[in-house]
C-alpha cells in the first residue's frame, strides 16, 4: 500500500478513524475496570477502618461539609456498632492542607470515651525520610491517646513528639487529627 | 544478527536515558526506590511495544501533515489503558506513580521512537526496537532507584542492608537524582569508550 498524500480528505479520514477506534477502546477498557477500580478504593477504605477501630460488625457513614477548607471538602464519619447495637467507636476521615508537600489525609478511630484507639495514613506526599516518618512510629504515639484539648507539637507547648526535621509534617499531622475531632464535638453536639 | 543488534541497542549504545537522555523528567521523579523504577520503566515498555506496533501498522495510512497528532492520539490511549489497569489491579503502585503515569504521553522517547523507527520500518523490527528501548528505559531506571535507594534508605527492593543511621538523605530527594544520574552517564561514557561500543 503507498503511502497517502497529506490531502484535507485523507487527513481528515486518518485522523478521524483513529481518534474513533482509540475513542471505542477505551471507552470498553473504562467500562472493564470501573468496578476492580471501585472495588479497590472500597477495600483500602475498608481495611484503614479495620485497623483503626476494634472489632465490629456494622458501620454507618455520613459526611459533614468541612467549611474551614476549600470548597467541597467533607470529613467522612463511620460509625461502628457490635452485634448489640453497641457503638464501638467511629473512624473519621480527615484532611489538613498544611503539610510539606500538600494534603494529607488520615483515618483517626475516636472510642466513644474521646480516647484515640488508631491512626492510619490515607495518603500524604511528605518529604521522604522526613515527613514520610509520620506513616510510622510518629503516628504510634497517639494510640490510646486521651484528647483533651488541642494536640500540639512539643515547640508549641503540647505533649506530642515531633518528627526530627519535619515540625511542620508534624504540625500538619495534629491539625488533622484536631480536626477530626472538632467536627466529632460539633456532630455530638458539645 | 541485525535483529540481535537492534534488540542490544537500547541497554548500552543508544539507552534512552544513559546516552540519549529522553525522558529524563519521570527518571528523576519516580526513581526514588527501585520498586517504583521498575515498575515505571515497565509501563514505558509496555507502552513503546504497543503504540510501536500501531503506528508500524498504520504508517501508510497516516499522510504526512498530520503524524503527529495521530502517533500523540495513540500513544495517549496506551497510557490511559496503562494508568486504568494499573489503579484497578496495583493501586499501591498507582498512588506512589501517580501523576507520572498520565506524563508517558508526553515522554520524548515513546513519540521519538514513533517518529524515527516504528514510522518507517516493518511491524516486526519495531516490536524489537520497541522491546529493545523499553527495557533498556527500565533497566537505566531500576538501577538509579536501586542506588538511590541504597544510598539514601539503606535499602534494596525494601530489603535492608545498610543501618538506617548511615543513610544520605539527600539521595531520596530530587539533587540525588542529578548527581547518581550524573556519575552513571559519566560510567555509561567510560564503558563505551572502553569497549568501544
Amino acid at each position: 500500500m503507498a503511502k497517502k498524500k497529506s490531502s484535507l480528505v485523507n487527513m481528515l479520514i486518518a485522523l478521524f478513524v483513529i481518534t474513533l477506534v482509540s475513542g471505542a477502546v477505551l471507552g470498553e477498557i473504562y467500562m472493564l475496570t470501573k468496578k476492580p477500580i471501585e472495588d479497590a478504593k472500597k477495600t483500602k477504605t475498608e481495611n484503614a477502618v479495620k485497623e483503626v477501630l476494634p472489632a465490629f460488625s456494622s458501620l454507618k457513614e455520613y459526611s459533614v461539609k468541612a467549611t474551614d477548607l476549600k470548597k467541597g471538602d467533607s470529613i467522612i464519619f463511620r460509625e461502628a456498632y457490635d452485634e448489640d447495637g453497641q457503638l464501638v467507636g467511629t473512624a473519621i476521615e480527615t484532611i489538613t492542607d498544611k503539610g510539606f508537600g500538600g494534603r494529607v489525609k488520615l483515618m483517626v478511630g475516636l472510642l466513644p470515651d474521646m480516647t484515640i484507639n488508631k491512626i492510619s495514613v490515607l495518603s500524604q506526599a511528605e518529604t521522604p525520610g522526613l515527613g514520610a516518618k509520620m506513616t510510622g512510629i510518629f503516628k504510634d504515639q497517639f494510640d490510646g491517646k486521651k484528647v483533651n484539648g488541642e494536640m500540639k507539637v512539643k515547640k508549641d507547648g503540647g505533649d506530642v513528639d515531633a518528627i526530627t526535621a519535619a515540625t511542620i509534617s508534624s504540625r500538619a499531622f495534629c491539625d488533622a487529627v484536631n480536626r477530626a475531632i472538632n467536627y466529632y464535638k460539633q456532630e455530638k453536639g458539645e | 544478527m541485525a535483529n540481535w543488534n537492534n534488540l542490544t541497542k537500547g541497554f548500552i549504545r543508544e539507552n534512552p536515558i544513559l546516552v540519549l537522555l529522553l525522558g529524563c523528567c519521570p527518571t528523576l521523579a519516580t526513581t526514588t526506590n527501585a520498586i517504583n523504577g521498575l515498575s515505571m520503566g515497565l509501563a514505558v515498555t509496555f507502552v513503546l511495544i504497543m503504540s510501536n506496533i500501531c503506528i508500524s501498522l498504520l504508517k501508510n495510512f497516516i499522510p504526512d501533515k498530520v503524524r503527529i497528532p495521530c502517533f500523540i492520539v495513540v500513544i495517549a490511549s496506551f497510557v490511559t489503558v496503562v494508568q486504568l489497569v494499573m489503579e484497578a489491579y496495583l493501586p499501591a503502585i498507582y498512588e506512589t506513580l501517580g501523576l507520572f503515569i498520565p506524563l508517558i504521553v508526553v515522554n520524548c522517547i515513546v513519540l521519538g521512537r514513533a517518529e524515527a523507527y516504528a514510522s518507517k520500518n516493518p511491524v516486526g523490527a519495531s516490536i524489537v526496537d520497541g522491546l529493545s528501548m523499553g527495557l533498556g528505559y527500565a533497566f537505566a531506571l531500576t538501577l538509579l532507584g536501586c542506588i538511590r535507594e541504597i544510598l539514601g534508605n539503606g535499602t534494596v527492593f525494601d530489603s535492608r542492608i545498610i543501618s538506617e543511621n548511615y543513610n544520605v538523605l539527600i539521595f531520596v530527594l530530587a539533587p540525588g537524582a542529578f548527581i547518581a544520574l550524573g556519575y552513571l552517564i559519566a560510567l555509561m561514557n567510560v564503558i563505551r569508550k572502553k569497549f568501544q561500543l
